[in-house]
């Protein structure tokens, strides 16, 4: 049963991937502009552009191309871009440490915080504290996150460095390879940019699984039979309404390592996110395809993990 | 329902629909009514904004260059003659703000409208017909919901362009999976009940029984939802533009105002925090009211609460 289960998940997700790559291929065809003549500058002669057509094999009849371009695909290669001719595989690859620092650190943050208050409000439903928490959470999902991001640019930064204290970096990014504490330090405000956003998500998320377990005849029993309340809190009812938390927070990792594209931008860090971004204004094709599928990728596996997962973990997943 | 109606006495019972019901409730709902006279302000300010522009004679466009500019070259803070002060070209920023909402509304609420009639259409054939259909179209909602969507979008208009058109037809292609989602959900159950048989016995065609007897009962939950995905809208509409996908100068948008002023916080705190301050006011009103009337036509979200407040 779980095995059929698993197969037709795999099964779905690579026909899902195989219909991306069938959109970037057409994109390529439909996109203004020729790649060769691109490619072989301002001054180039028509011969030299029909010999880079010919390299690229653009001269060759459209299932020939597609063959091709799903073989390259196979293989990992995922074109050049068209502005250096770099290979967009190793392109991206370079952007992958910032992008991933930015992501694994702001769910930890915003974990922390979203489940934590989602438990307080959940507790004391229609408290004041409730009410005031839910507003925040409602703030945090009202405001883009440029917004936040420049806000928080505008205070902790530039405020706190005039008054003379420099703690926060404008920007940028520093590899681990640095020094820990130098590379946490360039990541704060971002990671907190990131996870304002997502905390608020996962606060409405918590409160509401949390409320619907409490309603549960488990929880009254174990109320019943004279367990601590915390205990019923902590050990009988959160571990049971963290399960949609697992879920979401795996499928926004998977999301978001295909590109925190605006927290990059604000913060100039530089990952793969940015990198579309600086691919959308110079009209650099094959890397925005490139990030498309690599996001694509990390979606359908991410999901893919959380499936399998859920299925270990909760019996009636599987059966279903 | 009969609760309520059970304690009102004999003589004064009257027939009262949901709707009124639903009404009734929110009118006592302080928070959602000042939500609600917070978008009636807004949207008459951004349809009367060429009234006031032509009242206090500062154009959208307008450059003031003597007195909307410091000597430094620098904006001018807020002030009698320029309330959100100005720009870095010495334009009335309070007059841009209100012209982008003009643009900023029209995006969120066009956008929203065409996402909830292909997402009710698409939930609708997806519930009412089930098999093959709804398995090709539910898949297709969970892709949609489940993608990486600014990332499709930068892909989209690194193809047509950025324009006022793409930007409408990104966002509403964004979130009519959501609707489409509930709109099944609902017709699934909806689908069961006695009178759709009834309707169908008499002969009814499935257009009919999808449009004129189902829809009509899945309208709540739609309002709730459209009540919601208007501030998002608004909030994707202002992340396009700022990363240059969406709106272009010269016409003013809420996100391209805050992409303007990025490289200006450091000298004109107004220049972002103003244009900010109004998109929050709007996206937070919108959501307030969303929530409110939701609390409404759902009253038992409230009657759940208050149960497992008293069993603690």
């Amino acid at each position: 049963m779980f095995r059929r289960f698993i197969v037709r998940r795999v099964l779905l997700g690579v026909l899902v991937l195989w219909l991306v790559t069938l959109g970037t291929f057409c994109m390529f065809f439909v996109a203004p502009g020729d790649p060769a003549r691109t490619l072989a500058g301002r001054q180039a002669t028509e011969e030299q552009v029909a010999l880079i057509r010919h390299d690229l094999g653009l001269d060759q009849p459209i299932l020939v191309q597609y063959g091709s371009y799903m073989n390259r695909l196979i293989h990992g290669d995922l074109g050049q871009s068209y502005f250096n001719g770099e290979s967009v595989g190793t392109l991206l690859a370079g952007d992958l440490p910032p992008t991933a620092s930015l992501v694994l650190g702001g769910a930890v943050l915003w974990l922390a915080v979203g489940v934590s208050a989602g438990v307080l409000s959940a507790t004391r439903a229609r408290s004041l504290l409730d009410r005031t928490l839910t507003l925040v959470a409602l703030g945090g999902v009202s405001m883009p996150t440029f917004v936040v991001g420049l806000l928080l640019l505008y205070l902790l930064f530039f405020q706190l460095t005039k008054a003379g204290w420099p703690i926060f970096p404008p920007d940028s990014y520093v590899p681990l390879t640095a020094g820990p504490w130098e590379w946490a330090r360039h990541l704060i405000l971002p990671w907190v940019t990131l996870a304002t956003v997502q905390a608020a998500v996962y606060l409405r998320l918590t409160r509401g699984s949390m409320l619907d377990v409490l309603g549960d005849d488990y929880v009254r029993t174990a109320r019943a039979k004279g367990v601590p309340e915390r205990r019923v809190i902590y050990r009988h009812g959160l571990r049971a309404a963290l399960t949609p938390v697992v879920t979401q927070l795996g499928v926004d990792i998977g999301t978001l390592i295909g590109g925190v594209v605006v927290t990059e931008s604000v913060f100039g860090l530089g990952g793969i996110g940015q990198a579309v971004v600086q691919a959308f204004v110079s009209g650099d094709l094959p890397v925005i395809m490139g990030v498309v599928l690599i996001a694509s990728g990390a979606v359908v596996v991410a999901n893919l993990a959380v499936d399998i997962a859920y299925g270990l973990l909760d019996a009636r997943v599987r059966l279903a | 329902m009969t609760i309520t109606e059970l304690r009102v006495p004999a003589a004064q019972v009257t027939g009262r629909s949901p709707w009124q019901l639903a009404w009734g409730r929110l009118r006592t709902d302080r928070v959602a009514l000042a939500s609600a006279i917070v978008i009636v302000v807004l949207v008459t300010l951004a349809v009367c904004a060429p009234l006031i522009a032509a009242w206090n004679g500062h154009g959208p466009d307008d450059q003031f260059r003597d007195t909307g500019i410091t000597p430094e070259g620098l904006p001018v803070p807020p002030g009698g003659e320029f309330w959100f002060g100005t720009d870095r070209l010495g334009r009335d920023l309070f007059i841009r703000v209100l012209f982008g909402a003009r643009v900023s509304l029209l995006v969120g609420v066009v956008a929203t409208g065409m996402a909830s009639i292909v997402g009710v259409v698409i939930g609708l054939l997806a519930g009412f017909y089930g098999g093959v259909v709804d398995v090709i179209l539910s898949r297709l909602i969970d892709v949609v919901l489940s993608f990486p969507y600014l990332i499709f979008a930068i892909a989209a208009v690194s193809i047509v362009g950025p324009s006022l058109a793409a930007t409408v037809f990104v966002i509403a292609f964004y979130s009519w999976a959501a609707i489409a989602r509930i709109v099944r959900g609902q017709t699934l159950s909806i689908k069961e009940r006695e009178y759709v048989e009834a309707a169908r016995s008499l002969g009814a065609s499935d257009g009919r029984i999808m449009f004129i007897d189902i829809l009509p009962n899945l309208l709540a939950p739609v309002i709730v939802l459209v009540t919601l995905l208007i501030p998002a809208a608004i909030v994707f509409e202002s992340t396009l533009s700022y990363l240059g996908l969406g709106i272009t100068p010269p016409t003013p948008s809420w996100g391209n105002l805050l992409s303007e002023a990025q490289g200006f916080y450091r000298v004109a705190w107004w220049y972002l925090t103003l244009p900010a301050l109004t998109l929050l006011l709007t996206t937070l009103a919108f959501n307030l009211l969303g929530d409110g009337i939701r609390d409404a036509i759902d009253p038992r979200t409230e009657r759940i609460f208050s149960r497992r407040r008293k069993k603690k």
